[in-house]
């Protein structure tokens, strides 16, 4: 008969009254409402099968909604578990127990188990698997349900990072049994159960009402997503008020939105760097000075206040970013210095060098104005490069991987094993520097298996000082995300910086002002 | 009518002939681009065997003579085929239950496209041919010149910056309208009206000079004519000379323009519908082009094209209809 339980209003009055005393701000987050947002990265090609996710409209769709993963990675950069409760590893980090939470369901009713890691996981294997995760699957050997509610997994060697691996939006829990039908209409254990969705067009869902994360996540009713990859409509539907969120504003309107006393804008620095990588096993990059000298021809300064309009950070030739765990910011900045760049060139034996660089804007945006700013600046330290324009079309193919020198780009990786696994070990596919240094390599496998965080930052600090003064992948900038929200949406004060949109996970943190 | 009949025929065969060449046209074209499906959809992630993995999956591998005819076959059938980018999706869950044919996906996008089309039609249409009849009617006057140069003005304009202004005008410092088209399934049809509008009155404003100045032409060519001047010397106002007496012989040339810019409206829309996200055909064109789904983009294409054949058809027939010399040959 009561509208209001009694017990309801006095638990929560009581719990107003500790937080007052106990003097931390009273920013309640309301359930209710509806976020609406404007977000880029969508295609006709999207589905939700977990594999095939590459950008944000995807990734806030499944694993910022949808679907969830065994791990998840807070907004702080701290690892929690989401399906997973707990785990433990051997000493050897060889071996990983999870322990997984319980009453657990699926948006159809079913009950999620081991079985369903097992199974999730296994998709990604298999000779003519494309998933984007397969490498890290892969690296388990054994994969073993000890109980409905906690499973085993032996890797093929010590990965320290492994419950960090798990945290990848490739890697999707789905029904075991159920797949096919979980990708065709979007199943999960999610806050929020698929309501529409039309791929390239829009995601409706709403929220999941017994969800384990109960209260303390997935503040609105019902989110939808609303697909603007131009960035003008996306600019226009956040003015006009028609969505309450967008993600990557266009850096020459970013001082407008700022003006506008009903948006706040969020810019945070993350790992996404711009790159331009040598073929370090091909001459001239064979030659360690020949490199250094690139490194010092480069004004990173120049490129970030003109490439990025001030939107970033300077590189310093390692892909460990802000984002990271054992970044090493304290590390001795690389600067432009033609003379320094002549000195290498004539301990290369050389007096001036002739360089091809391939770009195109397909390899970040204003790659090829980044090009033509490097020709300018290196040309005075005796390093006469020549900017070829690449078609966009096919560059990932045709010229990444292939061409000695060009232009790329890398969203950054939680970890720094993932990082250096990815781009930077010997003989992985997308090592785009074909970076083979017998200590580095030594380096990154016994810090994979390293349990000590003070042996592994150590470690890790050694490993991008050995990138920054002989590294075959110029970073001279990583670039921030930055996007803008309306005041009828309340947002922490920490939001994530490992993807845009607090890592894709706003319709979990956010809630209605 | 027989006369009617043959033409219709004759037309019709022409235009399944037009679709054939149209077809290997694009096919060709869109072939010769860099890069194929197996490699935009991996982008990065392109290693040589995930591309030579999809490239088997979809008979990319099939030499190009082989998968045209292949495609053909299926279109003289009614089969439009498998989008790459849905037949992909079923490849990776290894199954073909998810995925969903070419006409599946193109049909609610084309049903958008159409509603625009039409709802702009219904504002442009009547409203070009009274702006025209006006203007001849009033010829050399303020009006006449004003609405020349409005409607020269906004024609000679690009759409975007037509849509921009709109979208300042009525969705920024005045909220009337929404800046943002998104329309769904299930939607209102209120809803879904004030949200196509905004588009619509820029495709308006592109379509609207075009079709307006015809009628102008059309009919102040006639007004030298032998039976104007009787009419007018019988002393009809000059209101009804344009209207009764001219507008019917001048009707043959405005409606070739009003199914010309008809067909613009379907098929050359993909600006507008960019700028107020509008979830029409255009759009999924672009997409496609963009990821070399050859099927959806042959499909789109043969849309396009069967629409500028259908249309101009109709132009022809109304126009021999509306002229009795026409209809009752000697």
């Amino acid at each position: 008969m009561n509208g209001i339980s009694r017990r309801g209003l006095l638990k929560s009055g009581a719990a107003a009254g500790v937080l007052g005393l106990s003097g931390m701000p009273l920013r309640a987050q309301t359930r209710g409402g509806k976020l609406t947002a404007g977000l880029s990265g969508a295609n006709t090609t999207d589905s939700w099968d977990g594999r095939t996710h590459s950008d944000l409209f995807m990734i806030a769709s499944a694993q910022g909604c949808v679907f969830d993963s065994l791990t998840e990675i807070a907004a702080d950069g701290s690892l929690k578990g989401e399906l997973a409760e707990s785990w433990e590893a051997s000493a050897d980090a060889k071996t990983w127990t999870f322990n997984l939470r319980q009453g657990v369901t699926f948006h159809n009713g079913k009950a999620f188990g081991a079985d369903d890691v097992i199974e999730s996981l296994q998709m990604h294997l298999g000779e003519e698997s494309k998933s984007a995760a397969k490498p890290i699957v892969e690296a388990i050997t054994d994969m073993k349900k000890i109980t409905d509610h906690q499973v085993q997994f032996t890797l093929a060697a010590g990965n320290a990072d492994f419950p960090y691996l798990m945290s990848d939006y490739h890697i999707l829990m789905f029904p075991a049994g159920q797949i096919e039908e979980a990708i065709a209409n979007g199943i999960g254990t999610g806050l929020y159960q698929v309501k529409s969705f039309d791929p390239g067009v829009r995601m409706v869902a709403t929220r999941y009402a017994d969800h384990y994360k109960g209260d303390s996540a997935g503040f609105f009713d019902e989110v939808e997503y609303i697909a603007i990859n131009d960035n003008t409509a996306r600019m226009n539907a956040l003015m006009t008020g028609q969505v309450d969120a967008i993600n990557r504003i266009d850096f020459k309107t970013e001082a407008l939105l700022r003006a506008n006393p009903a948006l706040r804008i969020q810019e945070v620095t993350g790992n996404q760097h711009y790159t331009f990588p040598m073929l370090t096993g091909t001459a001239p990059f064979d030659d360690a000075n020949v490199r250094r000298a690139l490194k010092h021809g480069i004004n990173r300064q120049e490129m970030v206040d003109k490439i990025l309009l001030g939107h970033g950070q300077v590189g310093n030739d390692t892909p460990i970013g802000p984002a990271n765990q054992y970044y090493a910011g304290d590390m001795e900045q690389l600067a432009y210095d033609p003379d320094k760049a002549k000195f290498y060139l004539k301990e290369a034996g050389l007096d001036s060098i002739n360089i091809d660089l391939s770009a195109s804007n397909a390899a970040f945006e204003g790659a090829v104005d980044a090009a033509q700013l490097f020709q300018a600046s290196a040309s005075a330290g005796g390093i006469n490069i020549n900017v070829v324009q690449e078609p966009a079309d096919g560059y990932w193919s045709n010229v990444w991987l292939k061409k000695p020198f060009c232009a790329c780009y890398w969203s950054g990786r939680a970890t720094e094993d993932w990082m250096f696994s990815t781009a930077y070990e010997a003989g992985v596919p997308w090592n785009d520097s074909q970076w083979d240094h017998p200590r580095f390599q030594e380096l990154l496998l016994s810090a994979r298996a390293e349990l000590d965080s003070d042996k592994r930052r150590e470690q890790y600090g050694e490993m991008q000082q050995i990138l920054r003064d002989e590294g075959g992948v110029l970073v001279p900038m990583f670039a921030n995300y930055v996007q803008a929200v309306n005041n009828r949406i309340s947002s922490p004060d920490t939001v994530g910086n490992l993807w845009q949109m607090d890592n894709g996970r706003m319709a979990e943190r956010w809630s209605v002002a | 009518m027989g006369n009617v009949l043959t033409i219709i025929l004759q037309r019709l065969a022409l235009g399944a002939l037009t679709l054939l060449i149209v077809s290997i046209v694009i096919f060709v074209a869109v072939n010769l681009l860099p890069g194929d499906f197996a490699q935009n959809i991996l982008g990065q992630g392109a290693t040589p065997d995930a591309v030579a993995s999809i490239r088997r999956d979809l008979g990319l591998d099939q030499p190009p003579l082989t998968r045209y005819f292949d495609w053909l076959g299926g279109v003289l059938q009614g089969d439009l085929g498998t989008s790459f980018a849905q037949a992909n999706f079923a490849s990776f869950t290894g199954t073909d239950s998810g995925a969903t044919t070419v006409a599946a996906q193109i049909a609610p996008r084309f049903a958008n496209t159409m509603f625009l089309a039409m709802v702009t039609a219904i504002i442009a249409v009547p409203l070009s041919i009274t702006l025209g009849v006006l203007a001849a009617l009033y010829r050399n006057s303020v009006f006449d010149r004003a609405a020349n140069i409005t409607t020269l003005s906004s024609i000679s304009s690009p759409e975007f910056f037509l849509a921009y202004i709109l979208i300042l005008f009525l969705a920024v410092l005045n909220p009337i309208l929404p800046s943002l088209s998104n329309i769904y399934e299930g939607m209102a049809f209120s809803e879904r009206l004030q949200k196509s509008l905004l588009p619509a009155l820029t495709l308006t404003l592109v379509v609207t000079a075009h079709m307006m100045r015809m009628t102008r032409a059309a009919i102040i060519n006639l007004l030298a004519s032998p039976y104007i001047e009787m009419a007018r010397l019988k002393g009809l106002s000059p209101m009804r000379v344009i209207v009764k007496h001219a507008l019917p012989n001048a009707l043959a040339p405005i409606i070739n323009v009003i199914a010309l810019n008809l067909a613009y409206l379907i098929t050359g829309v993909v600006v507008v519908e960019v700028v107020f996200v509008y979830p029409g055909i255009g759009q999924l064109f672009v997409d496609s082009v963009k990821i070399r789904d050859i099927p959806v983009v042959q499909a789109c294409c043969l849309i396009f094209a069967t629409a500028y054949i259908l249309l101009n058809l109709t132009a022809d027939i109304m126009s021999i209809l509306s002229n009795p010399r026409l209809r009752h040959p000697k």
